[in-house]
């Protein structure tokens, strides 16, 4: 349970990946990442191997392809481009545009593997044990908090607005809503005063309290990079082949 | 057993110069429950904040059982005196509910098992035990007051402070948490408009008006003295009796 749309990339479940610490899985994916980035494009085996090993990870996560393969469209104006380049660029564009698709599109699946295994709030958990600086977490907790709570204000705003006969409709009406988006900005601010004076009341001095924090023991690290050390392994025959 | 909180003569003015207190002087004794009434801008909030030293640098003095309200003692202040805000939204911050109330005594150094039965306890004080895990987000505006109210008592503050406890609510979460707060037998601080809620909850009343106390007397004297009401723009609601 997260707040907000975090049940837009978070798919609830008790996978072993799921129970992961979380701090494991930012760990893993960023290596991951590191991995596929680094591995020279005309390696063409080693990206099928890299889909080969997520594809390990979502059947131990037990969350289906098409999950991410619906989340995946988002990158679709990218590949657009990419293939673009691929199709008209001549050899050399065409080497860059596979680049491009192959890498990001392996990259947004490492992300959207972590997304859909983790909750939003237990990665921000998993960033501040990583030692990511408070000032980042706390601001990230903050974010998640409250963008639905400035959303909901916008969207009161909005209807305000309309009741009174707003209908924008041409760029040159945009002038209201302009001043509205002013005017949340505004409000925003001041209740970002009044939230941190709340939390100073209850003796906040600049770190969240992370009452489970607790050593992961080894093993739980070593399970957790298997899919990193499989990437590895992939990217160093690459490298050396 | 010494007072709660004791304020002796405490002046203030804000940075751009407008002064908020003249002077105030306030004693409250262990279990007494007392309304800080007054017209908007007389003091209220200014005067709350002073109590946890989120404001300070005027003259004068506050004591929480004892202890001074000085930069060097602001943690222990800040468990001692509990602030209820007045939006529950600027007070629920984290993602879930127990996560919200474990914030304050976390702080406060509250760690494993201790911390959960404080989280716990304080959730069963408030009826908001089995919405543990959810979202603040997902919570009616009765549910997210009673939640803030917990996020406070987890902290076992020595003096509860309320601001505007009853502002925003329907009539049916107005009574339920007027009942939670009569059943915590906490000493409790409540600014507030709601002259009914005052007179309900706190046998005792302040009136501040241009930041000093005008009135410090039973709720019901100040309550019936209608000219005293008028003077410092308050006012009963149509058709209230004091029972």
């Amino acid at each position: 349970m997260g707040a907000g749309h975090a049940h837009l990339l978070y798919r609830p479940g008790d996978s072993p990946v799921h129970r992961l610490p979380p701090q494991v899985k930012v760990l893993a994916a960023l290596t991951a990442v590191i991995c596929v980035v680094a591995t020279p494009r005309t390696e063409f085996w080693a990206f099928g191997g890299y889909l080969a090993v997520l594809l390990a990870v979502w059947a131990v996560a037990r969350v289906p392809v098409r999950w991410f393969a619906v989340r995946a469209l988002i990158e679709l104006p990218f590949a657009l481009l990419a293939l673009g380049m691929l199709v008209f660029g001549g050899t050399h564009g065409a080497l860059a545009g596979w680049n491009i698709l192959a890498k990001g599109t392996l990259g947004l699946l490492v992300s959207l593997t972590l997304a859909a295994t983790t909750t939003p709030a237990d990665l921000i958990v998993g960033l501040q044990r990583l030692r990511v600086p408070a000032m980042l977490t706390t601001v990230a907790t903050l974010m998640l908090r409250y963008l639905a709570v400035i959303a909901a204000e916008a969207r009161r705003m909005r209807v305000a607005r309309i009741a009174r006969g707003h209908n924008p409709r041409f760029l040159w009406q945009a002038g209201a809503t302009a001043r509205g988006i002013g005017a949340l900005f505004v409000r925003s601010y001041e209740r970002g005063e009044r939230v941190h004076l709340a939390m100073v009341s209850r003796g906040f001095t600049g770190t969240m309290p992370d009452p489970d924090a607790g050593a992961v023991a080894g093993w739980t690290w070593i399970r957790g990079l298997v899919p990193t050390a499989a990437a590895a392994g992939i990217l160093a025959v690459a490298l050396w082949a | 057993m010494g007072v709660s909180l004791k304020v002796e003569r405490l002046t203030y003015a804000y940075p751009n110069g407008r002064q908020a207190l003249f002077g105030v002087d306030l004693t409250v004794e262990p279990g007494e429950r007392v309304a800080v009434l007054g017209p908007n801008g007389a003091g209220k909030t200014t005067l709350v904040l002073h109590l946890n030293g989120v404001l300070g640098g005027g003259a004068g003095r506050i004591e929480v059982a004892g202890l001074p309200v000085t930069k060097a003692n602001l943690t222990e202040i800040r468990r001692r005196v509990g602030v209820v805000f007045q939006d529950p939204d600027d007070q629920l911050f984290m993602p879930t509910v127990a996560q919200d109330v474990a914030f304050g005594p976390a702080n406060f150094g509250v760690r494993g098992s201790d911390l959960d039965e404080r989280v716990r306890a304080a959730l069963e004080a408030v009826g908001m035990a089995e919405h543990a895990d959810r979202s603040p987000l997902h919570l009616s505006g009765g549910q997210r007051r009673r939640v803030a109210l917990a996020t406070v008592l987890a902290c076992d503050p020595e003096i509860l402070v309320l601001d505007e406890p009853s502002a925003n609510l329907e009539p049916v979460a107005r009574r339920e948490l007027a009942e939670v707060l009569l059943g915590l037998n906490r000493t409790m601080l409540m600014v507030t408009h709601d002259l009914p809620y005052a007179a309900q909850l706190c046998p005792r009343s302040v009136l501040i008006d241009d930041g000093v106390v005008v009135a410090d007397r039973p709720t019901r004297d100040i309550l019936g003295d209608a000219d005293l009401l008028a003077a410092h723009r308050l006012e009963l609601p149509y058709g209230f009796q004091l029972p």
